[in-house]
């Protein structure tokens, strides 16, 4: 994820713990809005403590913009707790759904292979198109959807990026 | 059960909304009623708190804005469902932008009838969101006694601001056990930083070697009321103090040491002092672009040690040298306790004789609009005739700037206006609020005719009410500031901006059964002010000026302070 997307810029993976409660997604987003940030990705799910969600939201923004928005969602009173992930700490896991096309047996066999090499699972192989189910850090992810472009990325569906810092970090 | 007792039992939600707001000191209301407000209404009658009607929502909120920036308790204001709620949303984001405590509540449709687009529905949570600190919708009529408690500790305390309310209309009327809690807790919530005793002592390292320091107060001194700590440091340090509009007043302008705002529209000795300090103590400021012109210049060559109780407006705005998290009066206490412990700086040296002499010349030099009803002339005559407790609001517009210019604030925190979102039609209704909340004191409106125009139906309120204001207003018969920013930067293409002599605001104040003077000389206005400070009714001066006044000194939109138009 270290990879600059313009000048100045870092992608940054944000850890949000909200109350569960209707209407704190809106909240959430209409905050990135109003502060002119983007929301790249984000996933959302209840925790193991049923009152409490965690949203994982990757922007992108210098490290001044990044401190702002961290403080502007510290700041909502819906926020229990916000964090700036640090990269080397993490696991970063995205789950996405590519359908790709095949034009003969052998793209089949090459689809395959490089999805046994990614650990990816195979769904509703046919004739002229395969979907493919990749669960993976978002770098992996990038890697395979690069090598799959050749063949035809025909459809995508992802879930966003969910993460966790290692204990003790 | 008397009405009186808070205590638990069996009612309806309109009941304990009732019981709940007397629980936290409210006793009066400013609002308008409805359809779905109405079982508010109907607990309202039985109860003691006082209802004040007003003539339009917006005006209910900026009365209960007015009274909260003074009293600095939550101010009330109810309106009902739909239009009546949107109409308050502009008082609503008008507090959030200065950070003023408020709770609005409105009635809403039925939770039965809620999303099927009903007659006077709004999704008034879903608008108010990004305006308010917080906002609620009870469900269920239990939830309510909680809900107001919540929302007074969130509207009143660490950075205050408005809180919103959003009551269905079976949720008033359906009856449940109710239980008034004390405690809470709220996760999320953390208003309250203690000063960092390191910070404070880097800070005054700073302040201590460098050779042009200077104080820039903001709001958050007058929320606080910081204003004791704020005059020690000053005095200890000998530190000369600006302050942004919004903090004007924090520091009592005709003190040796005070430069008065700096900005847009700033002192010119304080614009010119700012440029050259190298080093700032920012204290309760979010460094808004009409006060700092443009960020970089103002950052460039400064050491800037930032005091604010809002984490999230270090750094926003301006690069900082070190911030003070925390209510910026314990921080400054922490620097005063200090400061006693050490030797004090002197005389402030070369600089402070630097800082005298630019004041003095500026007093001396700053040339004046011509005639005898020029904006500097009528407003120091109106200060010179208040006492110093006298608590004056603004509108918004060139009038508000002339206040900034020319009214000197002696008194800390009896100066108010809307400075974050410039609301015209602000003043009037929060000088009611205001007066509400401080009735042994004058209160003022200084007024322009563009802005008094949007909420002057208030008159009424203050008549039928007995609410006694005085609305000092400068009349250039022209949406003022417009006309002087087309004839800066658009060439004189005038368009929009003549109100036209209309209305004749004498007869108008006198149809509400107000009073109406007219002044058209200084002794006039002399009069007028004293007849109006006597009056058991409001009082509306009109005072005629020169339309072609402009707002002198002006540093133009997106320019740094270096480079303000003067007066020619």
């Amino acid at each position: 994820m270290a990879e600059s997307g313009g000048s100045g810029g870092q992608w940054a993976i944000l850890s949000i713990l909200v109350e569960n409660r209707p209407g704190i997604l809106f909240k959430v987003t209409h905050l990135f809005r109003s502060r002119n940030f983007n929301i790249d990705s984000i996933s959302v799910g209840v925790t193991e403590d049923p009152d409490v969600s965690r949203m994982t939201i990757t922007t992108y923004g210098d490290e001044r913009q990044v401190a702002q928005v961290v403080k502007q969602l510290d700041k909502m009173i819906d926020t229990i707790e916000v964090r700036h992930l640090d990269e080397h700490k993490t696991v970063y896991r995205e789950l996405v759904l590519f359908k790709i096309r095949l034009g003969s047996a052998k793209d089949s066999m090459e689809i395959n292979k490089l999805a046994g090499a990614y650990g990816a699972k195979v769904h509703d192989a046919r004739k002229d198109s395969i979907m493919v189910e990749l669960a993976a850090a978002p770098d992996q992810v990038r890697a395979f959807e690069e090598l799959a472009a050749p063949f035809g990325i025909t459809e995508t569906a992802r879930t966003g990026i969910a993460a966790l810092q290692r204990s003790g970090s | 059960m008397s009405r009186l007792d808070d205590g638990a039992g069996k009612m309806i939600g309109a009941e304990a909304l009732m019981r709940a707001l007397r629980k936290e000191g409210t006793r009066q209301v400013f609002g308008l009623p409805g359809g779905a407000n109405l079982p508010m209404y109907d607990e309202l009658y039985k109860s003691d708190i006082r209802h004040i009607l007003v003539r339009h929502e917006q005006s209910a909120a900026h009365m209960a804005d007015g009274f909260g920036r003074v009293s600095r308790k939550p101010g009330v204001c109810f309106a009902t469902s739909g239009p009546g709620a949107t109409n308050v949303l502009t008082g609503i984001a008008t507090a959030q932008a200065d950070s003023a405590p408020m709770v609005a509540v409105t009635g809403q449709v039925p939770v039965s009838m809620i999303g099927r687009d009903a007659f006077q529905e709004s999704d008034i949570i879903g608008m108010a969101n990004p305006v308010v600190k917080y906002a609620f919708q009870p469900r269920s009529a239990a939830e309510i006694p909680g809900a107001v408690r919540k929302g007074f500790y969130i509207a009143e305390t660490g950075r205050p601001g408005p809180v919103l309310l959003d009551i269905p209309k079976d949720v008033q009327q359906n009856e449940a056990e109710m239980e008034f809690p004390d405690e809470f807790k709220i996760r999320g919530y953390h208003p309250w930083t203690d000063p960092d005793i390191a910070s404070v002592e880097k800070a005054l390292g700073m302040i201590l070697s460098s050779q042009r320091p200077i104080i820039l107060a903001g709001g958050g001194t007058i929320i606080s009321m910081a204003f004791s700590e704020l005059q020690a440091v000053a005095e200890a340090l000998m530190m000369p103090v600006v302050t942004t509009f919004k903090g004007k007043g924090s520091f009592p302008e005709n003190h040796p040491l005070s430069l008065g705002p700096i900005g847009m529209h700033g002192h010119a000795e304080a614009n010119r002092l700012m440029t050259e300090a190298d080093c700032v103590l920012a204290v309760g400021t979010r460094f808004s672009d009409r006060s700092v012109g443009t960020f970089e210049e103002f950052e460039k060559r400064l050491k800037i040690i930032h005091m604010d109780v809002d984490p999230a407006e270090i750094g926003k705005n301006q690069r900082t040298s070190v911030a003070v998290v925390g209510d910026v009066r314990a921080s400054l206490r922490v620097m005063v306790k200090m400061l006693a412990s050490r030797a004090a700086r002197g005389d402030g040296g070369e600089w402070l004789g630097h800082v005298r002499e630019v004041k003095r010349y500026w007093k001396e030099n700053l040339k004046i609009h011509p005639g005898e009803m020029s904006a500097a002339r009528i407003l120091r005559k109106l200060r010179s005739a208040l006492p110093p407790e006298a608590v004056v609001t603004t509108e918004v517009g060139q009038h508000q700037m002339w206040a900034s210019l020319f009214y000197d604030v002696i008194q800390p925190g009896t100066f108010f206006s809307s400075t974050g979102l410039g609301t015209m039609g602000w003043g009037f209704p929060a000088a009611i609020g205001a007066k509400v909340a401080r009735p042994g004191v004058p209160v003022v409106d200084i007024a322009g005719d563009g802005s008094f125009n949007m909420t002057e139906n208030s008159l009424a309120t203050s008549v039928l009410e007995d609410i006694p204001v005085i609305v000092f207003l400068v009349n250039n018969f022209t949406l003022g500031m417009v006309a002087q920013w087309q004839r800066t930067f658009y060439d004189r293409r005038m368009i929009g901006v003549d109100q036209k002599h209309c209305p004749d605001y004498v007869k108008l104040a006198r149809s509400y059964g107000a009073q109406g003077l007219r002044a058209q000389s200084l002794d006039e206005l002399g009069a007028a002010v004293k007849e109006a400070l006597s009056s058991e009714v409001a009082t509306v001066i009109d005072i005629p000026i020169d339309p072609e006044e402009d707002v002198l000194p002006f540093v133009a939109p997106g320019t740094p302070l270096k480079d303000m138009i003067l007066p020619s």
